[in-house]
């Protein structure tokens, strides 16, 4: 069974996942996918590094559920996430999502649900090295209004 | 009962640690969280005023949510994953 949820340390390869997700299935006419990197650049500061926790076994289920969610809503087959943790650079991929449809109007919308419904439902920390010392990354009430389009209150930031 | 109790990100930070067991008398979340409040200064950072979201049993959980014997609690931040 191909795994739908993969949190790690390591690396990932977008080229790698989307072969798998669509292997074989004849239906897929569409594959959407996003990857999040890292920025050396936030809230005014440069960034050296990041640090992310999270929640092992909560994470994972969090995740599935999301994609359960995505499957309900939307006319899509399949759906992939990979998120890392543990010290991360800039220039570092940090989340993929992927997700195959027989038309692509679908699979932009579930890639798009998935990183809105991520931001605010996985339980994930940022802590970024600055000049001016480690700090915890801040939510943002933007991605609480970014869920909101899709009729979920995140209760977030 | 007694409970399992999780702290994630800056909030374990505060306390100082990442988990405890806890015997308790509070009968929902928001009761846990009042009993951490009034046992010490570790766990000023779940006052009312800040930002703090909790799971029962791994999953996202409003504070009116009922405890049950041995369940895992976790208090954390708001998140910032993606």
């Amino acid at each position: 069974m191909f795994a739908r949820v993969s949190v790690q340390m390591q690396d990932f390869n977008l080229g790698i996942e989307v072969d798998a997700l669509r292997k074989n299935d004849k239906r897929v006419g569409a594959v959407c996918s996003f990857i999040g990197t890292v920025r050396d650049r936030n809230d005014g500061l440069n960034v050296s590094s990041m640090e992310l926790e999270h929640y092992p076994g909560m994470t994972e289920k969090a995740i599935e559920a999301m994609i359960d969610e995505a499957l309900k809503r939307f006319d899509i087959f399949g759906a992939r996430v990979v998120h890392r943790v543990g010290l991360l650079q800039p220039l570092d991929q940090v989340v993929m999502v992927a997700v195959t449809a027989a038309h692509r109007g679908e699979s932009f919308k579930a890639c798009e649900f998935l990183m809105d419904y991520l931001k605010t439902q996985a339980p994930f920390w940022k802590k970024e090295q600055t000049p001016d010392g480690a700090r915890w990354v801040d939510a943002r009430v933007t991605d609480d209004v970014a869920l909101a389009k899709w009729g979920i209150e995140a209760r977030n930031s | 009962m007694q409970v399992t109790i999780k702290y994630f990100a800056s909030i374990r930070e505060s306390i100082g640690k990442a988990s405890e067991q806890r015997e308790t008398a509070a009968g929902t979340l928001a009761g846990l969280r009042d009993e951490l409040l009034a046992a010490g200064d570790i766990y000023t950072c779940l006052r009312r005023d800040r930002a703090v979201r909790v799971a029962l049993n791994q999953v996202m959980s409003a504070e009116a949510v009922q405890l049950t014997e041995g369940c895992e609690v976790a208090f954390f931040p708001p998140v910032t994953g993606g």
